[in-house]
């Protein structure tokens, strides 16, 4: 098949970029959409022109370093990451709009990949549970109820790829943020630091410039993972909970 | 938190046009606006004798403009950082909506249009210094003969519906946001009730704001 690709080429944060056109031909339509950009690659490294820079890394859908906007979708709307993306949910002649996730707290590095350590940030403000080391406690030790334990799963499959931040019209990063603080609040593990951790986050989260919610749901539509408008209802009926309660950082 | 305050002080002014719909709903009964007009006296000496007159009409403006500016200062704060988060310059070249009614897209001009909407309001029918309607040296009217003057004039009719399209899509939205903010978005049924509800508290208070104002203007009323 035969595609036109608009790509969005930067050399770096501090220069601005701009869309810059390629055709492609003899794109299989059982290509990935990365081994696609691949082949772009070896076609440009050819004629003597920079490739274009994009992140990935297992290209099975489950690291969440791949990911850009595809189309004006983040992730290309097939509901699944980038690399599991295949050309075939393509048109033969298809122009393809190629863009990086674009947000305040997401600084372009180089064309599509962007810097999106701020996610590190706000899990190392409280995405964890404290536990004394030693040999690990029996399986049935602590109970948890199934519906708790089924909604922390849904919740801990999040892989931080920052396709919500990138489709929110607000720039925020909840449903990530959301999706650590729910999946640790079901869990009996996440009761101790329960409150403390709501607070750090968001805390942190706002301090990283990301935007506030205001409930559209663009971000769930996008996410590979399929985490819930549910769990930023969640983070907020923590928060406010939160405001109560001494411990944790004061906001 | 700024989305606390946005959250609690729409439903306050929710709640608050609700009650004004129902009270409208007065303009119906076939008395020549009798009723409607003691409706409106009772408004202000709400609380009388228990309370000195006019007292609970103060603290309920009092309540009510407090609710209006900490929504508005809640509104332009979380602009401002939504503007900022965003980043510099024009976002995406290709960005299509998966999700987001327009009415969720468009909450803050919405918002715009009610406050112009609101002072216009309050200066026709509280402060009457925009005299729709009144014949040529009237300065003053009874209550209901200020609302048969005003929806006489089919132009303040359709000002009205603009108005009123306007504050149901915002709380279409805002209904629902709501109570997501305040954490009662819990599951897939509360989204699908809150919704629902949020939808029929736009539709309910559409018709019930129209309803007077369209029977006025085709002469039913009046």
């Amino acid at each position: 098949m035969r595609v036109t690709l608009r790509i969005w080429r930067q050399a770096n944060a501090q220069t601005p970029g701009k869309m810059v056109t390629y055709p492609l031909e003899g794109v299989s339509e059982d290509m990935s959409f990365l081994e696609m950009l691949d082949m772009l690659n070896e076609i440009l490294t050819e004629r003597g022109e920079e490739p274009v820079a994009f992140d990935h890394d297992c290209r099975e859908g489950i690291c969440g370093m791949c990911g850009v906007v595809i189309n004006g979708i983040a992730h290309g709307g097939q509901h699944t990451t980038t690399c599991q993306l295949h050309m075939r949910s393509f048109a033969d002649g298809a122009t393809i709009d190629i863009e990086p996730w674009k947000a305040g707290a997401f600084p372009v590095i180089k064309d599509l990949v962007v810097d999106r350590t701020a996610l590190d940030r706000i899990i190392q403000a409280g995405g964890f549970i404290s536990a004394n080391t030693g040999s690990a406690p029996d399986a049935h030790a602590t109970p948890a109820p199934k519906r708790e334990a089924d909604i922390a799963f849904d919740n801990a499959t999040c892989i931080g790829c920052g396709a919500c931040v990138a489709a929110c019209p607000n720039g925020s990063a909840m449903l990530f943020t959301s999706a650590k603080i729910t999946h640790l609040a079901m869990l009996p593990q996440g009761q101790p630091e329960r409150y403390s951790r709501v607070k750090s986050m968001v805390a942190q989260h706002d301090d990283e410039g990301f935007g506030a919610c205001t409930n559209i749901g663009e971000c769930a539509q996008v996410c590979p993972k399929g985490i819930p408008m549910a769990s930023i209802s969640q983070l907020n009926r923590d928060l406010w909970k939160s405001m109560f309660r001494g411990e944790g950082k004061a906001q | 938190m700024t989305k606390f305050i946005m959250a609690i002080t729409g439903l306050i002014l929710i709640g608050f046009l609700l009650a004004h719909m129902f009270g409208n709903l007065k303009l119906l009964l076939p008395d020549n606006g009798v009723e409607f007009n003691e409706y409106s006296h009772w408004l202000r000496e709400l609380g009388y004798p228990a309370l000195p007159h006019s007292l609970f009409l103060w603290i309920f403006r009092i309540t009510l403009l407090a609710a209006v500016v900490l929504h508005l200062w809640s509104a332009f704060k979380l602009k401002a950082r939504n503007d900022a988060s965003r980043g510099a310059g024009k976002r995406y070249v290709d960005k299509k909506s998966m999700e987001s009614s327009y009415a969720a897209r468009t909450m803050i001009w919405g918002g715009i249009i009610i406050v112009l909407f609101v002072i216009m309001h309050l200066l026709q029918f509280t402060a009457q210094v925009l005299k729709f309607g009144y014949a040529d040296g009237v300065k003053t009217l009874a209550p209901y003969d200020r609302v048969i003057a005003g929806f006489g004039e089919w132009w303040v009719v359709l000002i009205y519906a603009i108005a009123m399209i306007a504050v149901c899509m915002h709380i279409s939205h805002g209904f629902y946001s709501a109570f997501a903010t305040l954490g009662a978005n819990t599951s897939l049924s509360a989204r699908k009730t809150l919704k629902g509800l949020s939808l029929l508290v736009a539709v309910l208070l559409f018709l019930g704001f129209m309803i007077p104002p369209v029977l006025i203007l085709i002469g039913v009323i009046g």
